[in-house]
């Protein structure tokens, strides 16, 4: 594409014309693009407004009312003081939190060597490494499932722990190993000049720096490991529940409490909407798994 | 800054790499060998899901013995695997192509800066972080036809009773209206970072030739965000056709088979029925799928790169 050259005023007479239809047709795409947006947004964030607003309605109210009713807390007693739902959301906290803390102490090296050294077949474990998350999680977790039962990890916090670095290593390693990269050498050379060891220098002077990053890509990963479903579907039971697998209780039955399902959604969703507005920044840093730099 | 790494290595006179000491060069091996502790831990599973699906490995049995392909001509053998495969292919295709339509026009939206799409960037982005099962629960609350929202609009319609996920002829469609709620912002981020990254001046250029916005977009934008849009494509499709969640928590996998994708059925077959070695080849084959997806996709992202560098 090559600049224009200036001959643009050659047809003067028409200007005001096309100006005018201009302006029509920039109304008119405003209008188009309010009302697309519009749509979509209803579309986007209706059904969780709706959600909370069932999670409010009475049983008695449930079903001869759309918007005006009298809000009551009576779902919210049922599941969170009732049930052991809460137990499930608090086993959920400890498997997804722990499993980002081993992330970041196993990982985070690793993204650091990847980003820094150069050696033999450098590329190839990292896309190792990538390769896992895409793996379908189905057929991984057939054959864990018989190593777990065979060294006693099924239905272990332990477990549940190791497997999900399959969902949170790759994520934490390609998203760090860019922030790494974005790092000058020189601010290392320059730390190492002053007297630091190599791993001071990683300590105090690069984590500090890529602390947001890495802020962010663990909490994207907590948020992954939060939502897994199939892992734990199959490798726990009773000792150790998910809320993912444990809110399928309150699926489709004749039976069924609309309140305490919109009750159970709402809890199981909380933590990740709270976390994703701390991190949009690095949002699509992170999803893309650094190829985007956004 | 890759390449600044590499300047500084190769100082004037280059280094010899004998003379680096030992423990500097065994360094990084020892800094990654955690992490690929921790994760090839997990890639023995893989080698064993391959081996065991020469077996007739079952939890009823307490042996098991090698059995050859039989697993493999079984499957291949049977109706239910081609079904499984269809479903696999239609749901990541009908997912996947609305997602992208969808997610590029919202982008495309939501451009202008105004404080409305300011905050409209950040709530559109919920759905995203809300897991697929949960999902199901949420759209469950939305087309009841006892508490749901959607039901008397649809009466309004003179649509009665529409049967949503219990449908033969609805339920595709439902499973990926839900996907489609849940995955749209994602393909909305990468764009929206890809048109952020565009240059200014080629756009400026053509709206002072008097481009029409169709022409600039086919021309400018959209070869300028190939590359993006590829990497929303590869990351979108290699998760939705294997998506589990969504099927299992709607119908798990009905009405009848309709929904039965081949994770479904593999794990239908290796937990349901607990003939753990006769799943195997409807999931490796799903593997392979993703792998060549994947594969196909990053090196068109690659040369989609390249080309619209050359802007």
């Amino acid at each position: 594409m090559s600049a224009p050259t200036g001959n643009t005023y050659s047809n003067t007479e028409t200007l005001v014309d096309t100006q005018k239809n201009k302006r029509a047709v920039t109304a008119l795409q405003t209008f188009g693009r309010s009302l697309g947006l519009g749509l979509y947004s209803l579309f986007a964030l209706f059904p969780l407004f709706w959600m909370v607003l069932i999670s409010f309605k009475s049983d008695r109210e449930m079903f001869n009312t759309l918007f005006i009713f009298t809000p009551t807390l009576e779902n919210y007693e049922a599941v969170l003081l009732r049930t052991d739902y809460f137990m499930a959301f608090f086993q959920n906290l400890i498997v997804s939190g722990g499993a980002v803390l081993v992330t970041v102490v196993a990982g985070v090296p690793v993204a650091y060597a990847l980003a820094r050294y150069n050696f033999k077949h450098k590329e190839g474990v990292a896309f190792q490494i990538l390769s896992f998350r895409f793996a379908p999680e189905i057929m991984v977790v057939v054959p864990i499932f018989l190593i777990f039962q065979n060294i006693g990890l099924l239905d272990t916090y332990l477990g549940l722990i190791w497997v999900y670095q399959l969902i949170t290593m790759p994520l934490v390693i390609w998203v760090v190993r860019g922030y790494f990269e974005d790092i000058s050498v020189e601010v290392e050379q320059a730390a190492q000049l002053d007297g630091y060891r190599w791993f001071e220098v990683f300590i105090k002077i690069l984590i500090p720096l890529i602390k947001p990053g890495l802020v962010a890509a663990c909490l994207l990963a907590f948020i992954f490991a939060w939502n897994s479903f199939t892992f734990p579907l199959v490798l726990t039971g009773f000792q150790v529940q998910t809320i993912t697998v444990t809110s399928m209780r309150y699926i489709a039955s004749d039976t069924v409490r609309f309140g305490q399902v919109a009750v159970a959604a709402l809890v199981a969703i909380t933590p990740q909407l709270i976390a994703c507005l701390f991190i949009q920044k690095h949002l699509v840093r992170g999803l893309s798994f650094g190829a985007v730099k956004g | 800054m890759a390449s600044m790494t590499k300047k500084t290595e190769k100082h004037p006179g280059g280094i010899n790499y004998n003379e680096i000491p030992r423990s500097v060069r065994l360094r990084p091996y020892l800094i990654i060998a955690p992490g690929l502790l921790v994760l090839i831990g997990i890639l023995i599973p893989f080698a064993t899901a391959i081996f065991l699906s020469f077996t007739n490995f079952s939890f009823r049995m307490p042996t098991w013995e090698f059995v050859g392909l039989r697993n493999w001509i079984r499957a291949f053998q049977n109706p239910d695997f081609f079904h499984a495969l269809s479903v696999t292919l239609r749901y990541a295709f009908f997912a996947v192509t609305t997602q992208m339509i969808l997610g590029t026009l919202v982008a495309m939206m939501l451009r202008k800066d105004s404080p409305i799409t300011r905050i409209l960037k950040v709530a559109l982005i919920f759905p995203l972080m809300v897991a697929p099962a949960i999902a199901v629960l949420i759209w469950q609350l939305m087309t009841s036809n006892s508490v749901g929202i959607l039901e008397p609009i649809l009466r309004a319609f003179g649509v009665y009773n529409f049967p949503w996920a219990a449908g033969h002829h609805t339920a595709m469609f439902t499973a990926v209206l839900i996907d489609t709620w849940v995955y749209t912002p994602f393909i909305m981020l990468l764009v929206l970072a890809g048109l952020q990254s565009l240059p200014k001046s080629p756009f400026e250029a053509a709206q002072v030739d008097g481009a029409s916005p169709w022409f600039i977009f086919k021309t400018l934008t959209l070869p300028m965000l190939k590359p993006y849009l590829y990497i929303a494509l590869l990351f979108r499709l290699m998760v939705a056709l294997q998506e589990f969640g969504i099927i299992f928590a709607l119908t798990r996998g009905g009405p009848g088979r309709t929904l039965m994708n081949l994770s479904m059925t593999g794990y239908e077959i290796g937990f349901r029925f607990q003939r753990l070695g006769e799943s195997l080849p409807y999931l490796l084959t799903l593997w392979v799928i993703v792998n060549i997806a994947a594969q196909f996709l990053v090196k068109r992202q690659r040369k989609a790169a390249k080309e619209a560098q050359g802007y």
